[in-house]
């Protein structure tokens, strides 16, 4: 079980803009934990850094003791991005995608062995997909679009898994069998951080809560700190009742 | 018969039967860079590495090295200049790549007209391949395959690289390496077809071929194939034409080519005009 550690990280964008100040936080390790915050608030820098897609200005990483780098090369993390991040035009099919989550496994020429075809198909058939693995990416629907970058997380084995905003576009049937395949990983000792704006879903699955805004305002047990104060605090002076209900869609 | 003859006349002659083996071979090596440029959406760049070969060509002349290499090391330094000045300023990369290509050009200009040399400059704007020299053969043929040699050792990375690089990064690849790698294999190329169509055409070779593959297939294996077959009948048929009506040889592969490309835009199965005209309408 590998924890997440994030010390006094502070990024500033080439155009000036401060994204995230001091922030620091810990995610606990096999706990799934969920990452709120107002649009705009560093929610994706935040994960950027923690994936080393970008480096802070100040402060530091740490992956179970080791840095973002080396986790890399021990393919302890694996990130399922947001729909919009991906180019669904791409010629390419299901089964390939979640072959890519192998690659770090494969000798220089990238050519898969028995285990890790076997894995891939495991990983399908864990979300369900087996049937559309030779689909072209754009061809799903929303909830399986999401399904198939989660196997590829699957299928990379990362002891870690960073979910950006998955339940956009998403029907509440495929939510909660996603929310079931968490709980699951989660029992097996993975550990999971997940950002998200399905405000009402978090206290029914995620054990701890990070309030961020620029800055870590809160965080801790969902039980303990997913509170009206702490919502008023990351979200500003936006009445209640509209956070409580608000939906992911009403973002994408 | 008649057809019989337009195919066979041709090939009595030595330098147009080595025109024909140049035209294919570059039109091969083209048709795969092709596929990842245009799914890396990096036309551009295409652009400007062909434009900024030139100073590289007058001044390998000058010192008496193969053109080949003052190409590639303009070619590929440019890109490089590309991305320090994007990195460095607030520009978008669409204007730096427009000031740094046409520098390198304009300084081509300057320097094929100021140092002493038989370079024709027309031949390096729209290339020369009826008249191609074995020597330069030697160095297309070096180029050529190295890029091709390259894209078959990496070409999953390379996929990768051109849809998810994030997820490269996330898996512990280097991606300054694959981008450096793709860099490098289009530089190349470029030098590679600079004999056939010459640096202003060599951009129709690095993206329609892709494109008119792109419009035709869901998957990257079929796009490879159709890309080059694609590329090089309308390099061989081109270079057919060029002989039979006496027009230049680039100008008649980069036409046919975008024939074939209007030909794939309307009557693509599924994502044809014509097509999606009829979706709409039903």
């Amino acid at each position: 079980m590998i924890p997440i550690t994030v010390d006094n990280l502070s990024v500033t964008y080439s155009n000036a803009k401060l994204a995230l100040y001091n922030a620091s936080c810990a995610v606990e390790p096999g706990t799934i934990t969920a990452l709120v915050g107002p649009n705009g608030g560093g929610k994706s820098t935040l994960f950027k850094a923690i994936m080393g897609f970008l480096s802070p200005n100040e402060g530091n990483v740490k992956i179970g003791g080791l840095t973002v780098e080396k986790a890399q090369k021990k393919q302890l993390m694996a990130y399922v991005p947001q729909s919009d991040e991906v180019d669904w035009n791409f010629p390419i099919s299901v089964f390939d995608v979640v072959m890519m989550g192998r690659y770090g496994y494969m000798n220089f020429l990238r050519i898969p062995g028995a285990k890790d075809r076997r894995l891939v198909m495991e990983s399908l058939e864990k979300v369900g997909m087996v049937e559309f693995r030779d689909r072209q990416i754009g061809e799903l629907s929303g909830g399986q679009k999401k399904r198939a970058f989660l196997a590829r997380a699957l299928a990379q084995e990362g002891q870690i898994i960073l979910l950006d905003e998955p339940f956009t576009g998403v029907d509440i049937k495929t939510e909660k069998q996603m929310i079931d395949l968490l709980l699951q990983l989660r029992a097996e000792n993975h550990t999971i951080l997940i950002s998200t704006h399905d405000l009402a879903s978090i206290s029914t699955f995620c054990d701890r809560t990070i309030f961020l805004n620029q800055t870590v305002l809160a965080s801790g047990t969902t039980a303990e700190t997913f509170t009206q104060e702490n919502l008023t605090m990351t979200f500003g002076g936006l009445p209640m009742t509209s956070l409580a209900f608000q939906n992911s869609e009403v973002d994408a | 018969m008649v057809v019989w003859n337009w195919i066979v006349e041709p090939l009595q002659y030595g330098f147009l039967v080595k025109a024909i083996w140049v035209s294919a071979f570059v039109g091969l090596v083209c048709a795969v860079l092709s596929c990842y440029i245009t799914l890396k959406g990096w036309s551009l760049m295409g652009d400007a590495i062909s434009h900024a070969v030139v100073p590289g060509v007058v001044v390998a002349y000058a010192l008496n090295i193969p053109f080949a290499i003052g190409a590639f090391v303009f070619g590929f330094g440019a890109t490089v200049a590309i991305g320090y000045v994007k990195s460095n300023t607030r520009l978008k990369e669409d204007a730096v790549i427009g000031v740094i290509f046409t520098g390198f050009f304009a300084l081509g200009l300057v320097l094929v007209t100021k140092i002493p040399s038989n370079i024709d400059l027309f031949h390096i704007l729209f290339g020369n391949v009826l008249g191609i020299s074995t020597g330069d053969i030697i160095q297309t043929l070096i180029a050529g395959c190295t890029t091709l040699i390259v894209i078959l050792l990496r070409r999953r990375d390379l996929l990768l690289f051109c849809f998810d690089p994030n997820h490269a990064k996330a898996i512990g690849l280097n991606t300054q390496v694959m981008y450096y790698t793709l860099l490098s294999v289009l530089a190349l190329t470029v030098v590679a077809a600079l004999q056939t169509t010459g640096i202003i055409m060599v951009i129709s070779l690095l993206v329609t071929p892709g494109s008119i593959a792109y419009l035709l297939s869901d998957r990257f294996d079929y796009m490879l194939v159709i890309s080059a077959i694609s590329s090089v009948s309308a390099c061989v048929l081109g270079t057919y034409v060029s002989y039979h009506f006496d027009v230049s040889t680039g100008g008649a592969i980069v036409v046919l080519l975008t024939l074939f490309f209007v030909l794939a835009m309307i009557f693509a199965p599924k994502y044809g005009i014509l097509r999606q005209k009829r979706q709409v309408c039903s």
